[in-house]
């Protein structure tokens, strides 16, 4: 098929014919104006952030307090709040997206016992605050001290000890997976029922049971609509888990919170804390954009380049000029219309 | 065993008939296939053409009479006067046996060509994948698309992806093609592509039924023709004669509108 640029683009590039008059481009003082109110609003923020003092009791000492942000920003308790936080998002993230998956196909069955049960889970996890979830599975061990599975009346099969078993850090995982997969459910049937029903159907000629062609065919398409809002979660989620500070999980926050509770100087570890959760936020940022450009395949005719092959083209100097037309690049992130199928323009 | 219809038989209706709501979509037809013949349906659109095809694979559950594909009722078995609904898996099994074009050729845009035509045989019939791809490249040289094997289905014309969806229902080494307006969303300039595939295929033997707009295709490669109109089988018999001499008023009148 047609793999060349819109003919609007190549003419731009054509070469005028000899004696043409020379085209003057429209002028944009707008943009001059608005680069000038900006400038003076950075600087101002610069000055703020890094040259401003305050007088506290008579002494003057600098506003952010640089020199404490710095000393505490790879402070080993920092550093293992740091690692318990991804850790906490990742297990949460991952058991999300697995619930996730699962309750959205139960949500789909033909069988009404099952989609009963979804819907239930569904209602209930999302209807209560995620912080009395954590509470409660953190108190679970107190209110169920050992847990027995067994006939009633009869033997035992399984019986484990809760008390020593939901440690905060499990207990985090638990209510933050469960109620993530709540959320999740919802994002991925919405992933599945944009899969036209001619995928289904066709599948089914194959010769395919629903759950196979569920697997092999509808949410492979279904995850070009899931992972920009499952992105979404994980940044979220990553937030979220300063929740689990409540219920004494040592993740970031009540990292800071507790050498903030020892030396007062809170906003500057709080400051630490938010870089943190920035660094992490921006490394999980481009992870999507890879995986987003995976899931692409098929659905774009020529994949938009990565980050590292827009920086030496130097296309992200020049959006909607570059090499690669109006590929908004992985700030923009805005992948919407060019996956949602309306490529040939855009491309 | 009752249940066995006259052997050289692959698509037996008797009185088939099924609604949507309140719309009776099929109002008992009644139609025979034989092996090795290839049967076209034409009609108005809403005449329940489609349907009955889609009813041939159990896309669509039939409400009554009997419908028996190579000798087994469609969706059901019957034993001792009594005829059960068949389980998931048995009905899969039957339709793996069937194939089926559609007139949006539905293949699946995350796979290429060539996996679009494995995927069933390697994930339902527990083919090797040597032994699948092995084929669905042979298949994929049959439809003239030799060349488009890695190809995804964007990357393809419609005609392109019409040849690829009927590599993929040949795949399964089917025992019946069911074609659902193949050509209808076709340019014109691709359509014939498709026809001469399928026109191949004709040739080599397959049964095939096939809802189609192509009058022309119908009189020359076409065993049988049907015309259908309001949910029942308004006349049928050998293309030329029919198209040529029809009997009744209502296959006059559609036939002077599309000729």
């Amino acid at each position: 098929m047609n793999q060349e640029p819109p003919a609007g683009r190549g003419a731009r590039q054509a070469p005028l014919p000899a004696g043409a008059p020379r085209v003057v481009p429209v002028r944009h003082p707008g943009r001059w104006v608005a680069a000038a109110v900006l400038a003076l609003l950075g600087v101002m923020l610069v000055h703020s952030l890094f040259f401003s003092h305050v007088d506290i009791g008579g002494v003057r000492r600098e506003r952010f307090e640089w020199s404490v942000i710095d000393h505490y920003l790879f402070n080993p308790a920092v550093m293992q709040g740091v690692r318990n936080t991804i850790l906490l998002t990742v297990i949460a993230m991952v058991g999300g997206v697995v619930i996730g998956v699962l309750l959205a196909v139960m949500r789909l069955s033909p069988n009404p016992i099952v989609s009963g049960f979804a819907w239930v889970y569904i209602w209930f996890f999302r209807g209560t605050p995620v912080l009395v979830q954590l509470l409660f599975w953190f108190a679970a061990g107190y209110l169920f001290p050992t847990f027995t599975i067994g006939v009633p009346f009869g033997p035992a099969l399984f019986h484990i000890d809760l008390n020593a078993t939901l440690t905060p850090m499990v207990a985090a995982s638990i209510g933050l997976s469960l109620n993530e997969g709540a959320y999740m459910s919802e994002i991925v049937r919405a992933g599945i029922v944009s899969v036209d029903e001619g995928q289904l159907e066709a599948a089914q000629t194959l010769g395919m049971s629903r759950l196979k062609a569920m697997r092999l065919v509808v949410l492979p398409q279904a995850m070009r609509v899931i992972i920009p809002p499952t992105g979404n979660e994980t940044i979220s989620m990553l937030k979220t888990t300063s929740l689990a500070s409540v219920v004494t999980v040592q993740e970031l926050t009540f990292a800071v919170e507790q050498i903030a509770a020892a030396n007062y100087k809170t906003v500057p570890l709080y400051i630490d804390a938010s870089i943190w959760y920035l660094v992490v936020t921006t490394v999980m940022m481009v992870g999507q954009y890879y995986l987003e450009r995976y899931y692409a395949r098929g659905s774009v005719r020529q994949l938009p380049p990565t980050p590292w092959q827009q920086i030496r083209s130097g296309a992200f100097l020049r959006p909607g000029r570059g090499r690669y037309g109006r590929f908004p690049g992985v700030i923009g992130g805005e992948w919407a219309p060019v996956l949602a199928g309306q490529d040939e323009g855009v491309l | 065993m009752p249940e066995h219809g006259p052997r050289d038989l692959m698509v037996q209706a008797q009185a088939v008939s099924k609604h949507f709501g309140a719309l009776q979509v099929l109002r008992g037809i009644n139609l025979e296939v034989k092996r090795g013949e290839v049967m076209c349906i034409i009609g108005p659109s809403g005449s329940g053409k489609s349907t009955f095809l889609r009813c041939i694979n159990h896309l669509e559950k039939v409400d009554g009479g009997r419908l028996m594909v190579d000798g087994q009722m469609v969706g059901y078995r019957e034993h001792g006067g009594r005829v059960y609904e068949l389980k998931d898996r048995e009905v899969c099994r039957r339709r793996a046996e069937v194939g089926m074009v559609f007139q949006h050729f539905n293949l699946f845009p995350h796979m290429t060509a060539l996996q679009n035509v494995t995927v069933g045989p390697v994930k339902v019939k527990g083919e090797t994948r040597a032994q699948a791809e092995q084929r669905g490249r042979e298949l994929l040289a049959r439809v003239g698309l030799a060349d488009k094997v890695d190809a995804y289905p964007r990357q393809l014309s419609g005609g392109q992806q019409q040849r690829v969806a009927i590599a993929r229902a040949l795949g399964m080494q089917p025992k019946l093609m069911l074609f659902d307006e193949p050509t209808s969303a076709l340019d014109p300039e691709l359509v014939g592509d498709v026809l001469q595939v399928m026109r191949q295929l004709a040739e080599d033997g397959m049964t095939m039924v096939v809802v189609t707009h192509e009058i022309g295709f119908a009189r020359e490669v076409g065993d049988s023709l049907v015309f259908m109109d309001g949910g029942v089988v308004v006349e049928s018999g050998v293309p030329r004669e029919v198209l040529a001499n029809p009997s009744q008023e209502r296959t006059k009148a559609f036939l002077s509108r599309i000729l």
